[in-house]
């Protein structure tokens, strides 16, 4: 018995789309995530787990300071900056959103010109998020120290109010500065592997020995975006609360 | 090995998003600025995060062109979230009366 062979055996099976789609993907046998790079999948499935540390902190944060009978210190006062003799709420961390905005803004761009493989332009891109990256952390240490050294805040108590104020602050903020520091120093890696060439010449990875790819940018660049949109809750939550 | 073709779209989207994020945060840090009180400033600050969240993973992240199989398994498992939320507020009001209770006695 014949069976009718398909003419071309090298064109793909046309994806379905929509609920099918979803069906169909899952369904497959085959790898679930059709159209993406397995490390763009696996950095979304970390993104999930980290998506759930961080929602444990601040699920913990607004319980305990629902919980607590002492008023809780007023974010808009603590973190008040005097500049030309004026005394300004908030500032400093008005000031950090947007600089973390402009460097996922940067590090988008920086995505987009390494699928052009634009070198230059991405090694450029890249190194400014990065910068961007470090005088994030930079203002965060000095939050820290004013906070520590002029305030007088401790982990297990404080002079304005609610003693969970101290903790919830450092252990959000101090998670969140955590991931912003690697993702700096990830990100001077990548940018030294685009003005290599590593990434046009497929040299394998140090770490892992993959072979590279403009992939690693965009990977690189949902991690720093990851870290963006952390600190959009952070900001809507802890400090305007 | 199969390959995926790269997330490949006009700069000028992200320029946009990216002056639209500086207004919503701009937006936000009026409303403890002008200190907007009560209802009004809960649910201003919820909306300009939720917005700029899904800016930014729409279209940052490229979520809004994956396939869905991809943006299910991703967006759907942190909406379990809501009960941790839930759980840890009904908590919180339980813990905040007894403590009431027990250590500021003149207040009941």
């Amino acid at each position: 018995m014949t069976q009718a062979i398909p003419a071309n055996t090298l064109e793909p099976l046309p994806l379905p789309e929509g609920i099918q789609g979803v069906v169909a993907d899952w369904s497959s046998d085959q790898r679930a995530f059709k159209k993406v790079p397995w490390g763009k999948a696996m950095m979304w499935i970390f993104l999930v787990s980290d998506t759930f540390i961080f929602s444990a902190f601040l699920i913990s944060y607004m319980t305990v300071r629902m919980s607590t009978t002492d008023p809780w210190p007023n974010p808009g006062e603590v973190f008040a900056l005097t500049l030309w003799g004026k005394k300004i709420p908030l500032i400093l961390i008005a000031i950090m959103t947007f600089i973390l905005i402009s460097s996922s803004g940067t590090m988008a761009m920086a995505v987009n010109f390494g699928y052009r493989k634009d070198r230059v332009k991405t090694f450029v891109l890249l190194l400014l998020t990065a910068a961007l990256g470090a005088s994030f952390v930079g203002m965060q240490a000095f939050e820290w120290s004013k906070l520590i050294f002029e305030e007088g805040v401790r982990p297990w108590g404080n002079p304005m109010g609610a003693a969970q104020f101290g903790s919830a602050f450092f252990m959000i903020t101090g998670f969140h500065g955590t991931h912003v520091s690697i993702g700096v120093i990830f990100l001077i890696i990548v940018a030294i592997k685009v003005l290599r060439g590593d990434l046009d010449h497929q040299r394998p990875g140090f770490l892992t020995g993959r072979k590279g790819n403009y992939e690693i940018v965009e990977i690189m660049g949902l991690y720093w975006h990851f870290v963006d949109l952390v600190w959009v809750f952070i900001f809507a939550l802890f400090y305007l609360w | 090995m199969a390959h995926a073709e790269g997330q490949q779209h006009p700069i000028g989207i992200y320029l946009k998003i990216w002056g639209l994020l500086f207004v919503l945060s701009t937006a936000s840090y009026l409303v403890d600025y002008f200190h907007f009180q009560g209802y009004l400033r809960w649910f201003l600050i919820i909306v300009f995060m939720l917005l700029k969240a899904g800016l930014i993973v729409a279209v940052f992240m490229h979520m809004m062109w994956e396939r869905l199989a991809l943006m299910y398994a991703i967006v759907v498992p942190p909406l379990l979230l809501m009960v941790l939320l839930g759980i840890g507020a009904l908590e919180a009001d339980y813990t905040f009366l007894t403590r009431s209770v027990f250590f500021m006695k003149g207040l009941f």
